[in-house]
């Protein structure tokens, strides 16, 4: 039988969501709430020196004053932050030594996902940092990486165990003040990843984390710290999931990179939180800010695979501060149902020889809405930058929307700057040449959605594109091959 | 007292110097309440971020002129087309002057809208009409309403072909210290006609203008316009320009704004597609240098079925300039078949200069095609050494690459004499003594 569009359409609206499970293990959360009291006693848990509390009760101290950003293009009941709890660990063991030792629920959620964590270990060669609620659960690898000088574990343990090179990063991409899910982080953050790359060393391996909220009322609140020092090469990976609620929780991560001098970061998300059911009941709030400076002769690229979520809103950016220095921006953003998605980046030229590159994809279906906000500013220091900015949506049916609203802004005459957006649906024409040519309605639908991402999904790591791919299916199923 | 309260405060004495029975009484009523309420725009609200009125704002404006000043016909010869045959409105310091317009109501009616919104003969077209496309928000507008008085009235029944393009000029002669103006045209082309105009506003002395002008105008089915305006002022003068078209069914409306003088100048240009089978175009080109400031906002918004909408704006900005370039296309969900194109191309010529571009497509309907584009870039430094190994001077070679540049704008202007005198003013600016008739 022929697949149709419309038959597509359908399947995308009943689709449901894999990961939607919830494992019961027992865990340790903090009473509801938010105040000074609730700060420093998340400080403490984490053994935390006086200088971090000082920090957290700074940023609370600010974001009491901050009201919540309302120019995004999206619609939601603004969160309680009162009724959320800001903690909440698996409790067992403080301290893993192997994995025998963590509890098999734990694991048996991690192979539900689709990470075994020893399979993991012996054959794709990937180090995974895996944070559970708010705490990091399991790092694998750390052995290996310490040979080479380089440091990936739980931020709470790199407060700990280095805390110079935490006190001089920590903040200095992303100010505590930057924006308000931002100071709520670096008020509350409970945990995240941090990973240092020494000097003139590539690192071995791509550096995974994975992310998770099990339990009910959380808000998770991570924080990642990725330092690349002179002429050093790292991939980062970043996968996120949560069960199926019926109420909204929330997700407000900070991620801060830092590219030294003639340094490397690709860091890449498949971003699969709990989109809500076809009802747009329930769902993640995902309010994420994410950015990375970029020292001269840097490069830093940042590639997303964005399907999940109730509401996104998440603007990975860099700041190319160094001459000479590169970023990029690959995105992907699936939408469907009820789900909206403000997303996009900022390239801020500061350095002289800059270059940016931005591709965006936004497919829409279902009732959902998918932005794209971008800025591209050009500072009048910055000699000879270059940005090149393509912005592509893909709607399927009448009932979603597409939207785009890029800034550009230029002060130097040497700029060259373009930007082109297109939006369209897949045409009948492209199918009936596909037809034509005896390729089958669904496998044609296949072919055009999957030449429509091919640039960003070719970004991807190969560990990763495969999962992207998997993750396309289940949001699109039918159509990726 | 600040700008915004003076107005408030005159409002009662305006409407008692002219009719108080009047049927748009109600109309400035509500309209100055709302401009009450809004004040002026500041910065932080996201459509004036980049474009700051403060130093407009801070002159002393008189709101009316007391006399009037008669105008020599000698003297401002050249703000009008030459060897054109034309129909004129023509207002100085906001007083409507019959000695140097040529209005007409033989069959069609071009004249002025203060006999429009006081004769009973006009009434049933201004009911229908008149402050009918103007959003609640907008602040300039508002203000335009509350004092509209003034301004051109062109009324063209069904089946007409305008065989001469309307001129409307407003001068400012200086009269005053500094002068705020707030013309109030309505444009109504009736079902199958068609016309030409050609608006602009010129200041006579460097006294400091501001003119807030609003132009609603409707094109009705199969009707076509096409309007042009001419902005090159004195440094002296400040434009805010908000203009709203309404089009029915198969009707085809062309703006082109030419934007070269003045101070600082917005437009906020907004299209209302009311039926299928529309065609809506807007052009611009802009070239400014020194302080000036040149802000285009266009908003197109398409409810049916089978519409097109075509936008480009060149700009090339030198000295201190400023460009700002906003557009906006939002596809309805029943506006199916919808072709939407929106280009947006500057060069920089200078360090100082800048530009902020912001293209905009908000859709909701899934077969359509609408597609933007925005560039920033210079003069082609290979093109530039081709035409100077040929014996041309440089600052010669970067008006030709100039003029090139802004060239496809140009093409499709349809009035010989207006077109000319584009090309004398690009290169005025430009500082070349240039035909470009190559």
């Amino acid at each position: 039988m022929a697949y149709t569009e419309e038959e597509l359409k359908k399947e995308l609206e009943t689709k449901e969501y894999e990961y939607g499970f919830v494992t019961d293990i027992e865990s340790d959360t903090f009473p509801i709430g938010l105040n000074e009291g609730i700060v420093e006693a998340i400080s403490k848990k984490k053994e935390e020196p006086q200088w971090m509390t000082d920090w957290r009760l700074k940023a609370f101290k600010a974001w009491k004053e901050m009201k919540e950003p309302k120019w995004a293009n999206v619609k939601y009941s603004k969160p309680d932050f009162q009724k959320i709890s800001y903690y909440s660990a698996p409790k067992g063991k403080d301290k893993y030594n192997s994995l025998d030792e963590v509890d098999p629920e734990l694991l048996k959620t991690f192979e539900k996902l689709g990470i075994s964590i020893n399979e993991q270990k012996k054959l794709a060669g990937v180090a995974v940092d895996i944070v559970m609620d708010s705490v990091s659960v399991a790092t694998t690898f750390k052995e290996t990486l310490s040979k080479k000088g380089i440091l990936f574990c739980s931020i709470s343990e790199a407060i700990k165990d280095h805390p110079d090179l935490v006190k001089k990063y920590i903040g200095s991409v992303v100010p505590q003040k930057d924006n308000f899910y931002a100071t709520l982080n670096s008020a509350v953050f409970s945990d995240g990843s941090f990973c240092y790359i020494p000097k003139g060393v590539r690192c071995p391996m791509e550096l995974s984390t994975y992310f998770r909220i099990n339990q009910a009322g959380t808000g998770q609140f991570e924080r990642t710290l990725v330092i690349a020092d002179k002429d050093s090469y790292v991939s980062y990976l970043e996968g996120c999931t949560a069960p199926s609620r019926d109420e909204n929780q929330l997700h407000a991560a900070v991620v801060e990179l830092v590219a030294l001098d003639g340094a490397e970061i690709k860091y890449s998300t498949v971003q699969n939180w709990f989109p809500g059911n076809k009802n747009g009941k329930g769902g993640v709030f995902n309010f994420v800010t994410k950015r990375g400076i970029c020292h001269t002769n840097s490069k830093i690229s940042w590639t997303q695979v964005e399907t999940g979520s109730a509401i996104t809103w998440k603007y990975p950016s860099c700041i190319l501060k160094g001459d000479n220095s590169i970023g990029e921006f690959y995105s992907i953003a699936v939408t469907n149902n009820y789900q909206q998605a403000d997303t996009g980046t900022k390239m801020i030229h500061l350095g002289k020889n800059t270059k940016s590159t931005i591709i965006s994809k936004g497919i829409s279906a279902g009732k959902s809405q998918n932005s794209y906000r971008g800025l591209v500013q050009i500072n009048s220091r910055a000699e000879n930058a270059r940005n090149f900015s393509q912005c592509d949506s893909l709607l399927m049916g009448n009932k979603c929307g597409a939207h785009t609203f890029p800034y550009i802004e230029a002060k130097n005459k040497t700029a060259i700057v373009e930007h082109e957006a297109s939006t369209s649906k897949i045409g009948e024409d492209q199918i009936f040449y596909c037809n034509q040519r005896g390729i089958d309605t669904e496998k044609a639908i296949a072919l055009i959605v999957n030449g429509f991402s091919k640039e960003v999904l070719n970004n991807l790591p190969m560990e990763f594109a495969v999962e992207a791919q998997k993750l396309l299916e289940i949001s699109l199923e039918g159509s990726v091959g | 007292m600040p700008l915004a309260d003076k107005l408030v405060s005159s409002f009662l004495a305006f409407e008692l110097d002219i009719n108080f029975q009047s049927p748009v009484h109600n109309i400035r009523t509500n309209a100055i309440k709302n401009f009450e309420k809004l004040g002026f725009p500041s910065k932080k609200l996201e459509d004036w971020k980049y474009t700051s009125l403060n130093k407009v704002l801070k002159e002393d404006y008189t709101l009316f002129s007391k006399k009037k000043n008669v105008l020599d016909f000698k003297n401002v010869k050249d703000f009008f087309l030459d060897n054109t045959e034309s129909y004129k409105i023509v207002f100085v310091d906001g007083f409507y002057d019959p000695f140097l317009s040529q209005t007409s109501h033989d069959g069609i009616d071009i004249c002025i809208m203060s006999a429009a919104l006081t004769k009973s003969k006009y009434s049933s077209i201004i009911k229908k009409y008149f402050n009918t496309s103007i959003g609640k928000n907008e602040s300039f507008s508002q203000l335009n309403t509350a004092f509209s008085k003034e301004g051109a009235y062109v009324h063209i029944p069904k089946n007409i072909i305008l065989e001469k393009p309307i001129e409307i000029i407003h001068f400012a002669t200086g009269n005053e210290s500094a002068l705020m103006l707030q013309p109030r045209n309505l444009i109504v082309i009736e079902e199958s006609s068609q016309a030409e105009i050609i608006e602009s506003h010129q200041s006579l002395t460097e006294n400091p203008i501001f003119t807030n002008s609003v132009t609603e105008i409707f094109v009705a089915k199969n009707a076509h316009l096409d309007y042009y305006k001419l902005q090159n002022d004195r440094l002296s003068s400040s434009l805010i320009d908000n203009t709203y078209i309404s089009q029915k069914r198969d009707s085809n409306a062309k703006i082109h704004t030419f934007s070269f003088g003045g101070k600082l100048t917005r437009n906020n240009l907004n299209y209302f597609q009311k039926g299928s089978y529309i065609n809506s175009t807007m052009k611009g080109v802009t070239i400014i240098d020194d302080n000036q400031l040149v802000d285009h906002h266009t908003l197109v918004d398409h409810t049916r079925p089978n519409c097109e909408s075509h936008q480009d704006y060149k700009g090339i900005f030198s000295g201190n300039s400023t460009g700002v370039f906003n557009g906006k296309i939002i596809v309805d969900k029943i506006a199916q078949k919808t072709n939407a194109f929106q280009q947006n191309n500057n060069i920089l010529l200078n360090d100082k200069s800048t530009i902020n571009s912001k293209p905009q497509l908000e859709i909701f309907a899934d077969d359509v095609k609408c597609s933007h584009g925005c560039t920033i870039g210079q003069l082609d430094q290979d093109a530039l050494f081709y035409l100077r190994a040929r014996g041309i001077p440089k600052k010669e070679a970067e008006a030709l690459l100039t003029y090139a540049f802004a060239n496809n704008v140009l093409e499709s202007v349809n009035i010989p004499g207006l077109k000319s005198r584009i090309k004398k003013i690009i290169a005025n600016k430009l500082n070349v003594k240039l035909g470009f008739d190559l």
